[in-house]
């Protein structure tokens, strides 16, 4: 008999601790709970899980000796949804997949309709996904090394990184109207032409983060704590990252130098100058300096972008597919119709299937959109790493302290919008 | 704007324009139907060889299970697409796997002995479509409650209303 049924007792379960029981004999498979061991639930309201994930931990006195991630709690039925919109409605559902970094999830959403119907996109608008892609990374994992200090016990880190994401959030509503659902980036371009001084707010926020990066890494890289509780722990080895699923920045961590931006280009990713940070300690301290490098390449493309910013369209030239001018649509006839066509009844997109893959801060985002010819998707997939990644949760913290659990956690980097959908 | 006469269908069609393709190689024997369209290739593996197409494409260099997931022709026979996409880092190309299987009886094995990777993303399609996966360690609901009834994602259930 475990500890747990001792103390309550048959008659006196709560509701809550037979379902933790109940979820521990099935996650464990064949094998009954050890006699020393006891199940303990972490989640969903535990404020280091990032969300509402939860998790049924067996430990032996403070060790892991296995854990089942529980999740659905935040499962919204985006891609149902999807279905019964046109394709353009789909937009701003995807804000709310991963959404630390919505223009990205734009992004790889509109790549994948763009395929489908063979658009062009011109330089310029592809120019402006990067360089907001790019900010989405650094928001991402601003928040990312905020909370994952935190969690660890370093407060004053989640102040300063805060300080620096609301300079970006009101770059974001300066370009979008809105600080976090942009929905900025649109199929075949972006949703409008940025404003006059934003290049400058941009460039001024670019010149000084370095400097705020090397604030944060005063703040943690010498810290005995910080040190103790990141290195060595939550190891996992090269293959068992790649039969896992781990991608992104913990499966870069592990000594596997692929990332899409480079390898897989798309959105013009080619013509930037960039190197992809390659780690292979693959413990919670190598992703914490492998994101902190990321960050400072990050800056690198944007500041290309901002230097290299072509003239032109910020949309495609396709009137019956992108909603015309304001000004245009209230004088010419031609624009009234098509901007009224787009409006009712979308527009129809070629039958078939098309993938896009995008490196998101969390590591790469799919969308698998496929099409029977009408105007609203037939099935949109999303592809997340956070999903993968969490699979990956158990061979990182079998054996270790529960206190490592959470540091684990904040080094996998996970939001739980993207994993439940 | 995309031309549909680009589209390259058919095995024959396929494997003749793009012999040098690794996954053309690996699957020469073990793939029924084949479409090159819009820079991807797509592979249809009948039911039973799914795993060993996986094994297949493994040894090739495709090392890196990205998903699977579903979609649902409902009313049409087959019913069921399952997609796999199936990457390579070393040859950075990605090959789309399919497998169509009918309503009366859709499942088919898993690939969780190739890919352990393959097991959230088996158990998500077993939640949404009721695709039963032989040979799973775990097959339970991941999204929905436990007790729920249906299948969400499938195309005879409704978006909004009662069930």
């Amino acid at each position: 008999m475990s500890p747990v049924h001792e103390i309550t007792g048959a008659a006196a379960i709560d509701p809550g601790v037979e379902d933790v029981l109940k979820d521990a004999a099935l996650n464990r498979l064949n094998e009954p709970p050890a006699d020393q061991t006891m199940v303990i639930n972490m989640g969903p309201q535990h404020p280091s899980t990032h969300g509402v994930l939860r998790l049924v931990l067996e430990i032996d006195g403070e060790t892991v000796v296995s854990m089942a991630p529980d999740i659905g709690y935040l499962h919204t039925g985006i891609e149902k949804t999807c279905e019964a919109k046109f394709y353009q409605q789909v937009v701003p559902m995807t804000d709310r997949i991963d959404y630390l970094s919505p223009m990205t999830n734009n992004t790889a959403y509109a790549l994948a309709v763009e395929k489908l119907l063979g658009l062009e996109i011109p330089p310029k608008a592809q120019w402006l996904r990067v360089l907001f892609n790019e900010l989405m990374r650094l928001n991402s994992h601003l928040v990312w090394l905020g909370t994952h200090a935190m969690d660890i016990g370093a407060l004053t880190v989640f102040l300063y990184c805060f300080r620096e994401r609301e300079q970006l959030l009101r770059i974001f509503e300066a370009v979008a109207g809105q600080r976090m659902m942009t929905s900025y980036v649109r199929i075949g371009g972006l949703s409008m032409e940025p404003p006059r001084d934003l290049y400058n707010r941009i460039r001024t926020f670019l010149n000084d983060f370095p400097a705020h990066i090397d604030e944060y890494e005063g703040l943690l890289q010498n810290n005995p704590i910080w040190i103790n509780r990141l290195k060595g722990v939550g190891y996992i080895s090269p293959e068992d990252a790649i039969a896992l699923g781990l991608s992104g920045p913990p499966l870069r961590a592990a000594g596997i130098d692929f990332d899409l931006r480079r390898d897989m280009p798309y959105s013009s990713y080619e013509k930037f100058q960039f190197q992809v940070p390659v780690a292979t300690e693959s413990d919670v301290w190598a992703r914490y300096i492998l994101r902190m490098q990321e960050m400072r390449e990050s800056v690198k493309i944007c500041l290309q972008a901002l230097d290299g910013m072509p003239e032109g369209r910020y949309v495609a030239d396709a009137p019956k597919i992108i909603l015309p001018d304001r000004e245009q649509m209230k004088t010419q006839m031609e624009s009234l119709i098509h901007h009224f066509k787009i409006v009712t009844e979308g527009f129809g997109v070629p039958a078939g299937e098309a993938t896009s893959s995008v490196e998101a801060a969390h590591g790469p985002m799919n969308y698998y959109v496929v099409s029977d010819g009408t105007a609203k998707p037939y099935r949109v997939h999303m592809r997340n790493s956070d999903y993968a990644n969490l699979q990956a949760l158990e061979t990182m913290c079998k054996g270790r302290l529960l206190a490592d659990v959470v540091a684990v956690i904040g080094s996998i980097d996970i939001v739980l919008g993207a994993i439940d959908r | 704007m995309y031309d549909p006469a680009t589209a390259i269908l058919g095995k024959d069609a396929v494997f003749e324009a793009h012999p040098e393709n690794a996954a053309v190689k690996a699957l020469t024997e073990l793939a029924t139907d084949a479409k090159y369209d819009r820079d991807e290739l797509t592979l249809t593996v009948a039911r039973e060889n799914i795993v060993a197409a996986m094994r297949a494409l493994q040894q090739a260099g495709y090392n890196f299970f990205e998903d699977a997931t579903a979609v649902d022709w409902y009313p049409s026979e087959p019913r069921f697409q399952v997609t796999y996409h199936i990457l390579s880092h070393k040859l950075k190309q990605r090959v789309r796997i399919v497998v169509r299987l009918h309503s009366d009886d859709a499942s088919l094995d898993s690939i969780t002995s190739v890919w352990p990777a393959a097991n959230f993303y088996e158990r998500e399609v077993f939640d949404l479509f009721g695709i039963h996966f032989g040979g799973h360690p775990n097959l339970r609901r991941i999204m929905m409650p436990e007790d729920w009834n249906g299948h969400p994602l499938r195309k005879d259930y409704p978006v909004e209303g009662y069930r």
